[in-house]
């Protein structure tokens, strides 16, 4: 324990879904670096770039004719707030990687708009990872992200690229937007790796 | 070495308005920090319940000291003891200051234009007074948007600067009440209001947006629709549920 503030009471809430240093909130507060970039649905791609010029991709009706499931997460933001068991709905990148074949470990996602942020392949596969496109049963908001972003509920937020584009995979750990920008390459709430 | 936790003294608590205080704090080893980055504090009861809050530094001083500007939300957990309790004397736990992104850089020679809601204008501030003492001549324009003269941080010095400095013009709109002797009545913000009073596209002016969620996204919005490049427009959200990016 380090320094106490007397008198300082604070409000517990004692919740275990709660990682270290977060706190809890009801609202789902907006966070983006610049200003949300507008995708008409049929100009929308998701695409997924392995080695030797694979390129998968799939139009918003070729997306939408996936097998589409039903996700309940918490979420935690790295600036301390966390939303217990939000809902969605998406396509697991289970699925859309069913027909990739790649050595490569790691993954670039690329948004509209130009942001980045990096991720392990690990943490995208194995039920752990969506495009999401709905949020409490509404369409996701442009603000939110729509018309679809990456979910990645284990992840501090900002892994979960808003107005998702597509995955570039990757050799290496290459660290996306905020990860040049003092965040930490990785992002475990549980471990609080927030800052590199 | 930002993710580390460091200890923090108060030196100084300077009230900005009723429900607004300034707090400087010293903590040994710090060598500045980039104008627009915040820092994280701890605070720990003496159960050893700790909350944490990003706080944005308003200062711009390249030594130990620091100033954050805590406003006071009614239903806070850490800013009313912030704003009404924390002492001189008293310590608390840092980290940062962080933040690669909302950040002005004395090397920049772009115009800038600063676009503050609310206490969103605290990162601003940090970027003007790392302007001034700096011998960066671009021209920085501020667009103040508050909903009244009482919920004003910085007025003295803002006005100050307005007047004084060649480098630094002020344009304030407020939604609710003005100053005793305004030329215009309160108004909410329009687009057309808004692009009055900021540098036009052909300046080609980095652009920096803080405030709430929905100050932010409009603001940026009006700024894209009206020809500004997306790339020049650096947002952050301010206050609400624990602060900022």
């Amino acid at each position: 324990m380090g320094i106490i503030s007397s008198g300082f009471r604070g409000r517990r809430s004692a919740n275990p879904g709660l990682p270290p240093g977060q706190h809890e909130t009801q609202d789902f507060p907006v966070l983006t670096a610049g200003p949300a970039p507008l995708i008409p649905i049929d100009e929308w791609e998701f695409f997924i770039a392995a080695e030797n010029g694979q390129r998968l991709s799939w139009s918003w009706t070729e997306f939408m004719s996936l097998p589409q499931e039903e996700i309940t997460k918490d979420i935690h933001c790295v600036t301390s707030w966390s939303k217990l068991e939000t809902t969605w709905r998406g396509v697991s990148l289970d699925t859309l990687f069913e027909n990739v074949d790649t050595t490569k470990d790691f993954a670039t996602a690329h948004s509209f708009g130009g942001y980045t942020t990096n991720v392990p392949l690990w943490d995208l596969l194995g039920g752990k990872a969506w495009v999401a496109w709905e949020f409490d049963g509404e369409p996701l908001e442009r603000a939110h992200g729509g018309p679809a972003r990456l979910l990645i509920p284990h992840l501090y937020f900002w892994k979960s690229a808003k107005w998702i584009h597509g995955l570039e995979l990757t050799e290496d750990d290459v660290p996306g937007f905020w990860e040049s920008n003092g965040y930490h390459l990785h992002g475990n709430p549980w471990r609080e790796e927030r800052y590199s | 070495m930002s993710s580390v936790w460091r200890v923090a003294e108060v030196v100084d608590g300077m009230p900005e308005n009723a429900t607004a205080r300034t707090i400087r704090l010293r903590v040994a080893g710090l060598m500045g920090h980039l104008a627009g980055q915040h820092i994280d504090v701890r605070l720990t009861a003496d159960d050893g319940y700790s909350a944490i809050r990003s706080y944005s530094v308003s200062s711009a001083s390249p030594d130990e000291h620091l100033d954050i500007t805590v406003d006071e939300l009614p239903d806070g957990e850490v800013s009313p003891y912030l704003v009404r309790d924390l002492a001189v004397g008293d310590q608390l736990e840092i980290r940062g200051p962080v933040g690669g992104w909302f950040v002005w850089r004395p090397d920049r020679v772009n115009a800038v234009q600063l676009i503050g809601g609310g206490s969103g204008v605290v990162p601003l501030m940090s970027m003007i007074r790392a302007h001034q003492a700096s011998d960066n001549e671009s021209a920085f324009r501020l667009l103040y948007s508050l909903k009244s003269p009482e919920t004003s941080l910085y007025v003295e010095e803002l006005h100050r600067l307005d007047q004084e400095s060649a480098k630094l013009t002020v344009d304030y709109i407020y939604t609710r009440s003005t100053p005793e002797g305004w030329p215009a009545g309160p108004a909410r913000l329009t687009s057309d209001t808004l692009l009055g009073r900021i540098l036009p596209v052909e300046a080609s002016p980095d652009v920096f947006v803080c405030g709430q969620t929905v100050f932010v996204e409009t603001v940026a919005d009006w700024l894209v629709t009206a020809g500004y490049s997306p790339e020049s427009i650096k947002t952050e959200r301010f206050g609400g549920t624990g602060g900022i990016r």
